[in-house]
């Protein structure tokens, strides 16, 4: 069965005890908060709503906030932390796209970062010759060009599979930051300096977005984080994210059922590739200069690794590992020697208590899911009260 | 407004002619000198470059801590070369003392590799294996590890580079057209290409390397068949660090400052690019991977003028490979790979 | 069984290739002429090295008092590839403050490291927290030019005085910034005194520059190749963190050059004149003051006793006092840069025990400072530059870098 067919499965009462096993067995399985997300599921939609305004509201408020204990300060400046770790949970965002929901391993994303931020920089800072344009208009322009180096790339590479991909994407990330020093006009480890940022001044004449005032930048990002979540979670209802999640989960399979499976592969590059440059170029606005030095392999990495930490293919669990990943060296910055000891040791401890990630993403239906749920249990009683079907992952989809 | 500005976008496109030129003269007066450099880095790569393609093979898993593993066994080589004085300069000893010396230095390398191996597959493997994780999973506790073991070295040694072991002076042997091939480029080309073969041997024909290649092709069907697939993955582990630690002692004979505490890093992902050049998972692949992305960077150097090429070269080369051969040069896996 | 035959394999081989090394041993690499080779001219050292009379120490005259929160701050590497530079420096600055609250019982100034691990992207963050923290009055940073262009800004806005100990790209004083100071000759200084040295004093015919991708050795690299002109046989570059540098030293062989000058750090300069020496490279090699390190020798071992050095500084680490100070404190020698940020923060605790114990007072203290210090005079233009500075030369001798005068303005 491919899920772009849509739910076919009618439990009887063997299968229906069957899921209600693995659950059970899932939850014993997982550590730290059991059930969460089988309680939030569960809830109404008015009240899911209702928390994630709080939330939303309680993002907004951390850099006033700046709660004692979690702050990187004395270290790290704490609104500019937070800005550099939304710009790294808007870059998994983007990433989740390709990694998480189409399952194409992508190791050179900081490419598309770097393009952004380049983009971003030769067009707003004094340092380039060429001619400038306001700030905020970089950004779509960003995503243009991030997007048409992605399917530029994409096409001639996306036929390869699973780790020989990841090899290819690692070399197309080493060759656009080697080029970036090897070409002049991109300017190397010189950089650009004074890179644009949007209009305005505060009441003593100062502009608003500096790169030392890092709330007006964080509030930024994080709006457009929102905007970018609400879109990939249309995205992943949509036809186009149920493909892409059979491409993961079995290509051959999705290709058999009719899902044009390379089509739909190029997209998530493309799409993936847009976000990665609009977040490269919010981080040059942040930063103020952009040199070669960032869009090493090592950072490449990185980014796959907030991904996995969050939890595969969760865009809120995205959004979570991108932070912590930028979080944790910043916050240790005060014991600058044992930061990277921290970071390594945390990653390793995270992965073996959590190996599906913070946030585990479960397969589950995408489209009408919720009102094919209130069917189900209306028709029968005895389907768990979670609310969940549960597709076997892996292997489900290719054999029915 | 739009219209003004996309004409004057698409004036202002970095074009600039002077950042690529193509120096024949220069590639031709250097082709011998960088082919017979380009092999002897291209043998170190395909040393590193089988410890991927074997555990690759096996678990089918990128380990990226690898290049700790190698690291490690350069601590090796410079710790026990420091406490039999070598040093910066070429020691003058008899020839048998330095023979037994380096093989003393390739036998701590060896068990240091080969132990750190281990511990990488029990801290960050072995784990998640148990716990059925994700692939992915895999991949960020490889990351963590090599973070955590690139920072304890670097607590402990600080961030510079250890002082340089010199071990023999390179002699001249013969030349090719008037290019010198020295002793040190001898002494690693046929000691690498003898390991290689050693372990294409092992790998076809003891029973551990059966085993291997069963757990390659099908762990499940391996268990039934009476493998012990948890050994066979330690020893697959052990293997690559044996042939990581021998690595290290021709990279610190050829780099003789080049151990670092970051300094496995970036060789490491080329020789991790170079198994997949030659074919991920299979050994023959790993060497002609190796030799390839040497030899590729080297004439890209000389070819296109400076340093800052060579990677770009190789990794190009590599794309393109990928693209016509879609699983390597040789392609093929370790299990498929015949006996 | 396996390891056994790897082993006996490896050493079959190693036997082999050996038994070849070891009957060539005494003839050295010949086929490729290398002009230059031992008509190498031999400047000797100057003896007595000329610690200004003068010079302002940070002890002062013992009598400072200021308040306990006066602190100072370093912001630059820690950590990162280039955290030796920075450890070079802050280890420089811990040593003055050491001294200078050892000596003064009614100022004790406080000190204060942020990591920047060197990474332009990474400083914003630790400044925006420097320049928050009202205590901090004085900044010794930052240490790589990348870093200060996209810091210099904030220092500004927020009027904090900060003095660079390393940054040498000239564009960065001209961004308009008053508070921003350097502690050292800028690279249009130091290109062309290293040109003129490589000619006249070494008298060499064909040099071939080599520079890395850093902003230092791009900066440095420019300035020397266009006053060095048709003495330049060559050029080539390589990147930070490269190891392997066969086929630039074959280019260098094939162009036949007699000096080669590296634009760029020890890290890559050293294995670089190590590696250039075994292919039987018989010329000088000569490197700007980031190569000018004991590391360097450490690292190139005996390659290193071909090589000179040019430095705007005066050769204040060969002071034996600041010498065993500092070996005491770092366990280690004084390396690039550690005079450069003991005089910097000097100049800063100066001022703190003159009473200048504001950000406003300190900086302008700073604007119109005119003293010695251990390594130079420091007296800056309105711009933050230093008024020209003398360049020295250096060599290494005995497996020691030891100074042989100025060699140019």
């Amino acid at each position: 069965m491919s899920t772009t067919d849509g739910p076919t499965l009618i439990p009887d009462d063997a299968s229906a005890q069957e899921i209600a096993d693995r659950e059970a067995k899932m939850r014993r399985r997982k550590g730290w908060f059991p059930g969460l997300s089988d309680r939030w599921n569960a809830l109404p939609r008015q009240t899911q709503w209702l928390i994630l305004i709080v939330v939303v509201v309680l993002a907004y408020l951390l850099p006033i906030l700046n709660p004692p204990l979690i702050t990187t300060e004395p270290g790290n400046n704490w609104q500019i932390a937070l800005a550099q770790m939304s710009v790294y949970a808007l870059v998994a965002v983007g990433l989740n796209v390709v990694v998480g929901y189409a399952g194409l391993l992508d190791l050179g994303y900081v490419a598309f970062f770097a393009l952004g931020s380049y983009t971003a920089a030769m067009f707003t800072s004094p340092d380039s010759p060429y001619v400038h344009i306001p700030y905020l208009w970089t950004l779509p322009l960003a995503m243009a060009v991030a997007m048409f180096f992605g399917v530029v790339l994409g096409v001639p590479t996306l036929r390869l599979r699973g780790d020989y991909l990841a090899i290819v994407t690692l070399g197309f990330g080493e060759i656009v930051r080697i080029l970036a020093t090897i070409i002049p006009a991109m300017k190397g480890q010189v950089g650009f300096q004074n890179v644009g940022h949007p209009p305005g001044t505060d009441s003593s004449g100062q502009p608003i977005f500096l790169n030392s005032s890092g709330t007006p930048w964080y509030w930024l990002t994080l709006t457009i984080i929102i905007v970018v979540l609400l879109a990939a979670g249309n995205l992943e209802r949509s036809r186009v994210g149920r493909a892409w999640i059979a491409i993961r989960e079995d290509e051959d399979a999705a290709e058999i059922m009719g899902v044009p499976t390379f089509k739909y592969k190029v997209w998530a590059f493309a799409i993936g590739a847009s976000v990665g440059g609009l977040s490269g170029a919010l981080f040059a606005g942040q930063v103020g200069f952009v040199n070669n030095q960032k869009f090493d392999i090592a950072t490449s990495i990185l980014f796959v690794a907030a991904v996995v930490m969050g939890g595969t293919g969760n865009k809120v669990g995205a959004v979570l590992g991108g932070s912590l990943v930028a979080y944790i060296p910043l916050r240790f910055t005060a014991i600058a020697e044992f930061k990277y000891l921290i970071f390594g040791a945390a990653l390793v401890i995270i992965m073996i208590f959590r190996p599906g990630g913070l946030l585990p993403a479960r397969q589950s239906l995408l489209a009408y899911g919720r009102l094919a749920y209130n069917k189900l249990k209306g028709a029968m009683g005895d389907i768990p009260a979670s609310g969940k079907v549960v597709l076997e992952p892996g292997k489900g989809s290719g054999n029915e | 407004m739009i219209s003004e500005v996309i004409p004057s976008l698409l004036h202002s496109v970095p074009v600039d002619d002077t950042w690529i030129t193509f120096d024949v003269n220069s590639f031709t007066q250097n082709f011998w000198s960088s082919t017979f450099d380009g092999l002897t880095f291209g043998a170190i790569y395909a040393l590193v470059a089988l410890g991927y393609t074997l555990v690759y093979g096996v678990l089918n898993l990128i380990n990226f801590a690898h290049s700790e593993v190698f690291i490690t066994g350069c601590y090796g080589v410079f710790f026990t070369l420091s406490a039999l004085n070598f040093g910066p300069s070429a020691p003058r000893l008899a020839f048998w003392a330095i023979v037994g010396n380096l093989v003393l230095a390739l036998i701590v390398a060896i068990i240091a590799s080969a132990l750190m191996a281990v511990i990488v597959e029990r801290v960050a493997y072995k784990p998640l294996r148990q716990r059925k994780a994700p692939r992915l999973a895999f991949l960020i506790t490889a990351i963590g590890v090599s973070f955590a073991i690139q920072y304890t070295i670097y607590w402990w040694r600080g961030p510079s580079p250890e002082a340089a072991l010199t071990m023999f002076r390179p002699a001249a042997i013969f030349d090719v057209f008037g290019t010198i091939v020295d002793s040190q480029q001898v002494v690693i080309v046929i000691a690498a290409i003898i390991l290689m073969i050693a372990t294409d041997q092992f790998i076809r024909r003891s029973r551990t390397g059966r085993g291997i290649r069963a757990v390659a092709q099908d762990p499940d069907t391996a268990t039934l068949m009476g493998v012990n697939k948890e050994k066979i993955i330690v020893t697959t582990f052990i293997i690559g660090g044996i042939l990581a630690g021998a690595a290290a002692l021709f990279y610190v004979m050829k780099i003789p400052s080049g151990v670092q505490y970051n300094g496995g890093f970036i060789l490491g992902v080329k020789a991790f690019a170079a198994a997949v050049l030659g074919g991920i998972g299979n050994v023959r692949g790993a060497l002609l991977g190796g030799l390839l992305i040497g030899l590729i960077g080297n004439y890209g150097q000389v070819l296109l003028g400076s340093s800052q090429w060579t990677d770009v070269v190789a990794f190009v080369v590599l794309v393109l490979v990928l693209i016509v051969r879609p699983e390597g040069v040789l392609g093929s896996s370790l299990g498929k790979s015949k006996a | 069984m396996y390891r056994k035959k790897v082993i006996s394999a490896m050493a079959a081989a190693a036997t082999l290739g050996m038994l070849v090394a070891g009957c060539a041993n005494q003839t050295a690499p010949s086929g490729t002429e290398t002009s230059g080779a031992s008509g190498r001219i031999n400047i000797p050292s100057i003896s007595k090295v000329d610690v200004p009379a003068a010079a302002v120490l940070p002890a002062g005259d013992g009598k400072g008092t200021c308040p306990s929160t006066t602190t100072l701050a370093y912001a630059g590497a820690e950590t990162g590839p280039n955290a030796q530079l920075g450890i070079n420096i802050f280890n420089g600055i811990q040593l003055a403050i050491n001294q200078h609250n050892a000596a003064n019982p009614g100022c004790q100034v406080q000190f204060k490291k942020f990591d920047t691990e060197g990474d332009p992207n990474k400083a914003t963050g630790p400044v925006t927290q420097i320049v928050s923290e009202p205590d901090i009055i004085g900044v010794v940073g930052l240490p790589f030019s990348g870093e200060s262009k996209a810091t210099g800004n904030i220092f500004e806005q927020k009027g904090l005085v900060h003095i660079t100990p390393s940054a040498t790209n000239p564009s960065l004083t001209k961004n308009g910034w008053t508070t921003f100071f350097r502690a050292l000759g800028n690279d249009a200084v130091q290109g062309p005194a290293a040109a003129k040295f490589l000619t006249d004093k070494l008298q060499a015919k064909k040099v071939y520059l080599v520079q890395d991708d850093s902003d230092y050795g791009i900066g440095l690299g420019t300035t020397t190749s266009q006053a060095l002109g048709s003495a330049m046989v060559g050029s080539d570059k390589v990147v930070t963190g490269q190891k392997d540098f066969s086929a630039v030293i074959s280019k260098i062989m094939n162009a036949k050059a007699d000096t080669v000058y590296y634009a760029g750090y020890y890290a890559e300069g050293a294995p670089f004149d190590q590696q250039l020496v075994a292919k039987g490279f018989t010329g000088s090699f000569v490197g700007p003051d980031g190569v000018k390190d004991d590391q360097f020798i450490k690292l190139a071992g005996d390659a290193s006793s071909n090589s000179y050095f040019t430095c705007p500084c005066i050769p204040g680490e060969l002071i034996p006092s600041f010498e065993t100070e500092y070996k005491k404190l770092a366990n280690a020698e004084p390396g690039t840069y550690s005079i450069e940020g003991y005089d910097a923060v000097t100049v800063l605790l100066s001022g703190i025990d003159k009473g200048k114990q504001s950000r406003a007072d300190l900086l302008s203290w700073v604007k119109s400072y005119d003293a010695d210090g251990l390594s130079k005079h420091y007296k800056w233009d309105s711009t933050g530059e230093l008024a020209t500075p003398d360049v020295y030369g250096y060599k290494v001798e005995n497996g020691k870098i030891v100074p042989i005068g100025v060699i140019g303005k």
